[in-house]
């Protein structure tokens, strides 16, 4: 049998599309990549913070301090709690001693002696890590150190990361800074180890007043997620599009 | 417990509202890194404006400034080094570099770069390794031998040294300086764009960052060459003299000092880029004074309060202002030439102080500041890392190796 040329490519097209198929087919159907595709979409954690009911006590911090090896004594900290004063002529003052670990033990704000006669109104806001949806940390750490995961947790690998620094910069929250014993970049991690294996963060448990929640913004019957959909919550610094995970209720415009 | 060290406490003076997680972690090595990737892309800009733009009267300073802007390059990864918190991971960037990081192209762009101006100095140069092996032949001793056998590798064996041979030479180290003025300014550009990208940072985020990186790399890297030039030629000159006076066998007309037609011919190019960097500077300054979005009311409060001195007085004014004025006023002399170039570096290193300290100079909540102050006497490696040991190491390194460079391929006719 003689071949031309064109009957040639003719046939090959159709031998490389007749053994293509199968294969992308099984492709398509290899359980284990349509379980991980399930599981990719089956969770994606997200936080609740209740201003309201934050009393600065610091529990949190201390909590995450302790559960999460950040050095007791040193100012950095995965989580913090901050104060808002706002007084009667509009001037804001606010701050978070050492992040508020033993919460907030002086009148002082700012060093300022404020007299309560003189304050419109005052509040606690609680932070942490956004877990962004679009997180800068993670696009400009050079040699991916820094990632996310599926279930939306961004996460930093110690034994890679070269401590560039370039992330704490990109971060618009402040949420990173170096460990100050292994020297990498260190942020919160919504305590991944523990809510992985069903428990809650440590901060969340740590809090006597249920200002703190983490759920899974997947499953619709989650308490978190119930709030998050039918409750008016905000974010932090929407600005940036970095779209952070931790929602907010009774946020104030004054919140940095 | 493990002995704990908090980057940043050391020199960070906090005041008002900030994160407890703020403090200046960029500090003076990332002022430096930019500096010196700055010098080596304007280095090589002078270089190249002999061979592309045929400026013939630049010859003599064009080799040099091409030397120059290699060992400027070789020193050019040391501050990144030294800044980084696990120097010994370094080598992660080229192993998994993820791209959508401006500095994981760091690898890449640094390597090809020296490549190309290797290859560049190598095609310059083919016609004196062959000359010198042949040179050093018929001479006896130790050192001759080795020298000989350092020229010998550096020819990579092509002995070919005809008048076509030799014209292909230069029209491949044509292209060659042509082709690497855009990866020069990529080089550098890309310095600023690791800035400039930063959304979280509001004096940084512009996308004039890189430009603005280019033109004042330029007027740095000329600034350089043309001193260091200036300087080892009347070094030359002055050593000769001397020799010349206490033996009586040399006269004054054989001495040849730093040439003032060159020398005013590469200023002008200096002023050139100069007027261009100023510019798109200001009209970044006025642009965000205009729009003046959320956070222009703590970016004025830094730039015409707690930077005014940094920014006007010690950049604007000593380091652009007044070397501008000197350079036009006519009758420019070496002496008055020198001054006004050592003032250009200085006006260039504190606009580079200010865009990488003063974008860290207030916080995230637009409501405190921080300040960095330097240490400048080490107690640790941190504090000597990231101080004034650190930037001078930095800083002295470049001539350290063209020093050595020098004695292998001169790049300086000494008449
Ligand atoms: S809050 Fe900061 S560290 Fe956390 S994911 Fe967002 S950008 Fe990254
Ligand atoms: S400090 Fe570490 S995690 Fe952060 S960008 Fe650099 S290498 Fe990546």
């Amino acid at each position: 049998m003689r071949f031309t040329r064109r009957e040639f490519l003719i046939t090959a097209v159709k031998g490389a599309i007749v053994t293509a198929l199968p294969m992308s087919a099984f492709k398509l159907l290899t359980p284990d990549e349509a379980m991980a595709a399930v599981k990719k979409t089956r969770v994606r954690w997200g936080f609740l913070v209740d201003t309201r009911k934050c009393v600065g006590c610091g529990f949190c911090v201390k909590a995450c301090k302790l559960e999460n090896e950040v050095p007791y004594d040193t100012p950095v900290t995965r989580t913090w709690v901050e104060r808002y004063v706002i007084l009667k002529d509009g001037k804001m003052l606010a701050d978070t001693p050492m992040g508020a670990r033993d919460g907030f033990t002086d009148q002082k704000v700012q060093e300022k002696v404020v007299n309560p006669k003189d304050i419109a109104k005052a509040f606690f806001v609680p932070k942490l890590c956004n877990h962004c949806e679009r997180p800068p940390c993670v696009q400009v750490c050079p040699v991916g150190a820094t990632y996310q995961t599926a279930d939306g947790a961004v996460l930093v690998d110690r034994s890679w990361c070269i401590g560039c620094g370039y992330c704490i910069m990109a971060c618009p929250y402040g949420a990173r800074f170096f460990h100050p014993v292994y020297r990498t970049a260190e942020k919160c991690t919504f305590c991944y180890h523990r809510i992985t294996k069903g428990l809650k963060t440590a901060c969340v448990q740590a809090c006597p007043f249920g200002a703190r929640q983490i759920g899974n913004l997947k499953d619709p019957n989650d308490p978190v997620t119930i709030t998050v959909l039918t409750k008016r919550v905000s974010v932090l610094k929407d600005e940036y599009g970095t779209k952070p995970q931790v929602y907010y209720l009774g946020l104030d415009e004054n919140v940095r | 417990m493990h002995e704990t060290y908090v980057h940043g406490l050391e020199w960070t003076v906090k005041e008002l509202f900030t994160y407890p997680n703020e403090f200046i972690y960029w500090t003076i090595q990332i002022v430096m890194y930019p500096y010196l990737t700055g010098l080596v892309a304007g280095a090589f800009v002078l270089s190249s404006l002999y061979h592309v733009f045929g400026q013939k009267d630049l010859e003599d300073i064009a080799k040099f400034a091409l030397v120059f802007s290699f060992a400027l390059l070789l020193g050019a990864p040391m501050p990144l080094m030294l800044h980084l918190q696990h120097p010994e991971r370094n080598f992660h960037v080229l192993v998994t570099p993820h791209f959508t990081s401006a500095i994981s192209a760091f690898g890449i762009v640094f390597s090809f770069y020296t490549a190309v101006v290797a290859t560049e100095i190598w095609f310059v140069y083919r016609k004196f390794f062959v000359e010198q092996v042949n040179e050093l032949k018929n001479k006896e001793g130790l050192g001759n031998a080795i020298k000989r056998n350092i020229y010998r590798v550096l020819t990579l064996g092509a002995y070919d040294i005809s008048p076509e041979a030799l014209h292909k030479d230069e029209k491949v180290s044509k292209f060659l300086a042509g082709f690497g003025i855009p990866v020069a300014c990529f080089l550098h550009g890309y310095a600023g764009f690791i800035f400039g990208s930063v959304k979280a940072n509001a004096l940084w985020m512009t996308p004039l960052m890189p430009v603005i990186f280019i033109m004042s790399a330029i007027v740095s890297g000329i600034a350089l060459c043309l001193l260091t030039y200036i300087v080892i030629m009347e070094w030359q000159k002055m050593k000769i003299h001397r020799h010349a006076r206490r033996h009586w066998h040399m006269t004054e007309e054989e001495v040849k000092g730093a040439e003032i037609d060159l020398v005013r011919k590469a200023t002008k190019y200096l002023i050139g880029f100069m007027i261009a960097a100023i510019t798109l500077e200001l009209l970044d300054l006025i642009f965000r004074g205009y729009t003046a979005v959320k956070s222009w009311d703590i970016l004025r409060s830094v730039i015409y309060g707690k930077d005014f001195r940094n920014i006007f007085i010690l950049q604007y004014g000593i380091g652009n202002l007044l070397p501008f004025i000197m350079l036009l006023i006519p009758g420019v002399n070496l002496k008055r030439t020198v001054i006004a170039l050592i003032l250009v570096l200085f006006g260039v290193f504190m606009m580079r102080w200010n865009v990488v300290i003063g974008g860290q100079a207030f916080s995230l909540t637009f409501a405190g500041y921080m300040e960095y102050h330097m240490p400048l006497i080490p107690h640790n490696l941190e504090t000597a890392k990231e101080g004034l040991v650190g930037a001078l190491t930095v800083m002295i390194l470049p001539f350290i190796f063209f020093y050595f460079f020098n004695k292998i391929i001169p790049s300086l006719r000494y008449k």
